[in-house]
């Protein structure tokens, strides 16, 4: 029954230019993983009638949809400078670990402060974290775009040893500060909203009017198609590859920041842990090919919204959390086969067949 | 002719002894060992007990199951794979090996059962990355999910395992020449090392791995079975977690789901600093065996000294790493 319902019919259409509304909407690359988030809250509201309540308390929003969008935003931020990375056709496997290094620093740094609860000691720590990760992309930009060694094993140093590091800065204790300004990075509101979604959609914004606005995208896009035929046409390649990891380190110093907020604590272990395969994740189901080239920041948004979608349904309609991962893998299936053009191609032929027939009756 | 060569035949040999030099591709390997040999020294000259052969077998001992791991990722990675799986996969061996046993099956059908799961599982991948064109990444990363969700499925606790026979493998001890000793576990580890590196060099399977991590595309027409090795390795590769989860089992005598968590970086790891190349066609599986003995090196070295983190054994590793990948770099720059 769901074969009928794949954008096979679109492409086959005589000009792509001249295709209705209808065929752009069936074709649009947002079209499934928005249907799966909308056939999720559907399943969502008959599990629970209330699930969409939004109500205010204190003058904040609070209820489940508020909640999502203030848990997507780590992933939302991570996703978002993986998403650059992966337009210039490289990856950042070390986005975990970068997250875990900036919330060790920013915490011990407000646990050492002469005046802990002072916003002073938050801004100063954060603001030192955020300088670290900025020399983290710069020692991951320089191994891609200066020796050249593939992104995937370049950045998978840093993953391996960035946890080290990040224990090495909190002595292997978990440290817990008490910090207002700090945690308010996760639980605090502005205009009823939560002030973690709102700093990930600014930077979304931010990248957005940078990269759509100038040329800046277009040259990512064109270092992701072809490094050397971009650098013979006079882009700085390895500029942009150099400055494009240093964003996705900065964003992913963010989100370690916005994670250690919400507990109030940070463990170098686990904080972080395996955000970059949820980021890879939300980048690859919105649309953006890991063989570079092409990025969506949209489809971005609407991956780490899915994800964080998701996370929110199994608890509410009775699955432990914990087999969100067998979900999680099969959403990472589902969209892959959906997006891949032989896997389109063999359902085709498959719903062609059954299609035939029913024609030739008609 | 035969009359003026033969007085200079002794001085020729001596010349080919003089001048000998391994045939390059051994280069990375012996690199390894040396480093391996290196860093075992500097212990043995720094800690009494350190170079004791029985210290060795306990090093083996406690790196068995990333041992096979590495030997599975090394298939992988020879057709210019990756496999991010491994690490749940071993975790949900170690708890399908202990709820199985609980529920009174047999120890060999249990061991079968996890074994012939685990090649499912890896075959599963392959199918999805070589007819579905799905990056191996990325259908390995929804394996990833995939297993370790099954296993918190199954518990999120240990199972301990308290079947006798279990027992009776796990402390069986074999005696070597010496009065030192050894469990099962290194031996089917070893053993593990010699079947891969049989199978990789001496067989069409093997041949046609190098193929492939070669060029895909020339394989293909060379009418190589470029999509049954790709199956294959990815199968032998869920093989060797599913073993790898076995082993330990044995060494902890628990099933556990939070098992593996990044052994997949440490296999990585291994196999890159046994020479492997990542984009593949070249390297050894006894390249990927020695890597982990340095690995495993590096941790006894650590725990040796007491006085450092533990936490430098992630950092050291990483720079080993860093090393060993500039190597390569620098190398395949100068050979192309």
């Amino acid at each position: 029954m769901t074969d009928v319902l794949t954008p096979a019919p679109t492409s086959d259409d005589a000009s792509p230019a001249r295709r209705s509304l209808a065929a752009r909407v069936l074709g649009h690359q947002l079209l499934w993983p928005v249907l799966a988030m909308g056939l999720m809250v559907v399943i969502d509201v008959l599990a629970n009638p209330n699930f969409l309540d939004i109500r205010i308390v204190d003058g904040h929003l609070y209820g489940n949809p508020i909640d999502i969008v203030r848990n997507s935003a780590p992933v939302l931020l991570v996703a978002l400078g993986m998403t650059l990375v992966i337009a210039t056709r490289g990856i950042d496997l070390s986005v975990g670990a970068v997250a875990a290094i900036a919330a060790a620093v920013a915490c011990t740094r407000i646990v050492e402060a002469s005046d802990e609860g002072a916003a002073s000691a938050a801004i100063l720590a954060c603001t030192t974290a955020l300088a670290v990760c900025v020399l983290l992309g710069v020692w991951n930009g320089f191994l891609v775009a200066v020796l050249g060694i593939q992104p995937i094993i370049a950045t998978l140093v840093l993953m391996v040893a960035g946890r080290g590091i990040a224990l090495l800065v909190t002595d292997g204790q978990i440290s817990t500060p008490t910090n207002e300004t700090f945690s308010g990075l996760a639980s605090g509101h502005v205009l009823g909203l939560p002030i973690a979604f709102l700093i990930a959609i600014g930077m979304v914004v931010l990248t957005a009017l940078l990269t759509r606005r100038t040329a800046l995208g277009m040259l990512i896009e064109a270092v992701g198609i072809n490094p050397d035929a971009s650098r013979l046409a006079g882009v700085r390649a390895r500029t942009i590859t150099w400055t494009v990891y240093v964003f996705a380190a900065v964003c992913a110093g963010i989100a370690g920041l916005i994670i250690a907020a919400n507990t109030n604590s940070v463990n170098a272990e686990t904080l972080g842990l395996w955000i970059e395969l949820d980021a890879i994740l939300a980048v690859v189901i919105g649309g953006t090919a890991l063989t570079g080239g092409r990025f969506s920041l949209a489809g971005t948004v609407v991956g780490a919204l899915l994800i964080a979608t998701l996370a929110r349904t199994i608890p509410n309609i009775g699955i432990p959390s914990e087999a969100n991962y067998v979900f999680k893998a099969v959403v990472v299936v589902v969209v892959c086969l959906l997006q891949s053009p032989r896997a389109r191609a063999a359902l085709r032929v498959r719903s062609r067949r059954t299609s035939e027939p029913k024609a030739a009756i008609a | 002719m035969s009359a003026t060569t033969a007085p200079s035949g002794a001085t020729a040999r001596w010349d080919r002894v003089r001048t000998y030099a391994p045939p390059s591709r051994y280069l990375p390997v012996i690199g390894t060992f040396a480093l391996f040999v290196g860093m075992f020294g500097i212990g043995g000259i720094q800690y009494d007990e350190f170079a004791d052969t029985q210290n060795l077998l306990n090093l083996l001992r406690d790196n068995s199951f990333l041992i096979v791991l590495a030997v599975g990722m090394t298939f992988v990675i020879l057709t210019g794979g990756i496999d991010l799986s491994v690490g749940s996969v071993a975790a949900l061996s170690t708890m399908v090996l202990a709820k199985t046993l609980e529920m009174g099956w047999s120890t060999y059908a249990a061991m079968g059962a996890v074994l012939l799961a685990g090649t499912l599982f890896g075959a599963l991948m392959g199918l999805l990355i070589h007819y579905l064109d799905i990056q191996p990444f990325i259908a390995t990363l929804a394996g990833l999910f995939l297993a370790r969700g099954i296993t918190y499925l199954i518990s999120t606790d240990q199972i301990p395992i308290t079947n006798e026979k279990f027992f009776e493998l796990a402390f069986k001890q074999v005696t070597l020449a010496g009065g030192y000793f050894t469990y099962w576990s290194v031996v089917v580890a070893l053993l593990t090392v010699v079947v891969a590196a049989y199978v990789l060099a001496r067989t069409r399977f093997g041949r046609t791995v190098y193929a492939v991590g070669g060029n895909e595309g020339s394989a293909m027409l060379m009418g190589l079975r470029v999509g049954a090795v790709k199956v294959g390795v990815y199968a032998i590769s869920g093989f060797c977690a599913a073993l790898a989860g076995i082993l330990y089992g044995l060494f902890l005598l628990s099933g556990n789901s939070r098992a593996g968590i990044g052994w997949e970086l440490d296999a990585i790891a291994a196999v890159v600093i046994g020479g492997t190349l990542l984009t593949g066609g070249r390297g050894f599986v006894i390249g990927s065996f020695i890597g982990v003995l340095v690995l495993g090196t590096i941790q006894t070295l650590i725990n040796f000294e007491g006085s450092l983190d533990p936490a430098w054994i992630r950092i050291a590793i990483g720079v080993l790493l860093l090393v060993f990948v500039v190597i390569q770099r620098l190398m395949t720059r100068r050979q192309t």
